[in-house]
């Protein structure tokens, strides 16, 4: 008995296996990502922005590298296989982009050279080596590091609002404009202003709420 | 009494300090009162200070224009 039972237990395990084998063969030929270039500026524009900012600190830089990575995107359009979603297609270009800039400014050999200057505004006597070493107590750093994380997982939220959602939402908070002015650019009254904000508001706590932590 | 809806559009113009006091007033009764306003209250302030936090920038819509035209130019 024990045999035959195991026999069967193959013999499903097979069934299994070759159900997997189908099921992997129409995965591929499922649809993939596409691109659509067109709406690229709106949807992910102020999300590679932000990153780009973390990594090179000054926003002028920061926007060429953007342009340049849909310029680059544009380019190389044929060459995408829609493995990735179209979002971690851009930045993995925008990766490369920043590492370009940096290549760039310090493409003279004197300025790849690490160099380590005592601090002037301090006394040049003392342990001055051992200064420099980051600090292992500080928790500077790991602030940092959430703070951009949690910059992109907001502009991630934001993107999914309704456009004049995003829209306004990122004026108002975001470029800090006044009540007024938004109204008179979107030709729009204040309370239809402030019905806006609190949508979007109240859509973004519940969409950080499943992406970032408990609100 | 204050309404939900009137006490929520005053919690929202209270996170860009567009709030006046006698709102502001009207809107601690309202809370003292409403258990369900008060939550949002405390969810809405909580994502008015993460959004300071996270030191958000974006591109204005000028920006994004420009370079919606560059790109159309150039491609």
């Amino acid at each position: 008995m024990p045999a035959i039972k195991y026999e069967y237990q193959n013999e499903n395990m097979k069934l299994i296996k070759s159900n997997s084998i189908t099921f992997g063969g129409d995965n591929k030929q499922m649809p993939t990502n596409q691109l659509f270039p067109e709406t690229w500026v709106d949807s992910y524009a102020d999300y590679l922005f932000n990153y780009a900012v973390g990594r090179v600190s000054d926003a002028e830089i920061a926007k060429d590298l953007v342009q340049e990575t849909f310029f680059a995107g544009l380019k190389s359009a044929k060459n995408y296989k829609g493995d990735a979603a179209e979002r971690t297609w851009l930045i993995a270009i925008l990766k490369r982009k920043v590492i370009d800039h940096y290549r760039k400014i310090n493409s003279k050999k004197g300025k790849a050279e690490v160099r380590m200057n005592y601090n002037a505004s301090s006394d040049s006597e003392g342990d001055w080596l051992e200064e420099q070493v980051a600090d292992p107590f500080s928790n500077f750093e790991n602030d940092a590091i959430e703070n951009e994380e949690l910059g992109l997982a907001i502009h991630d939220c934001v993107s999914k609002l309704p456009k004049k959602q995003s829209m306004v939402f990122k004026m108002k908070t975001i470029q800090g404009m006044s009540t007024e002015d938004i109204c008179n650019e979107l030709d729009i009254n204040p309370s239809n202003l402030w019905v806006m904000i609190h949508r979007a508001r109240t859509a973004l706590v519940g969409c950080l709420n499943q992406n970032w932590f408990e609100l | 009494m204050t309404s939900c809806e009137k006490a929520a559009v005053i919690c929202n113009k209270a996170q860009y300090n567009e709030a006046s006091f006698l709102d502001k007033l009207k809107l601690r009764f309202h809370l003292f009162a409403c258990k369900n306003c008060t939550v949002h209250s405390e969810k809405n302030a909580k994502l008015t200070s993460i959004c300071e936090k996270a030191k958000l920038r974006s591109l204005s819509e000028q920006e994004k224009v420009l370079m919606k035209e560059f790109l159309k130019k150039e491609s």
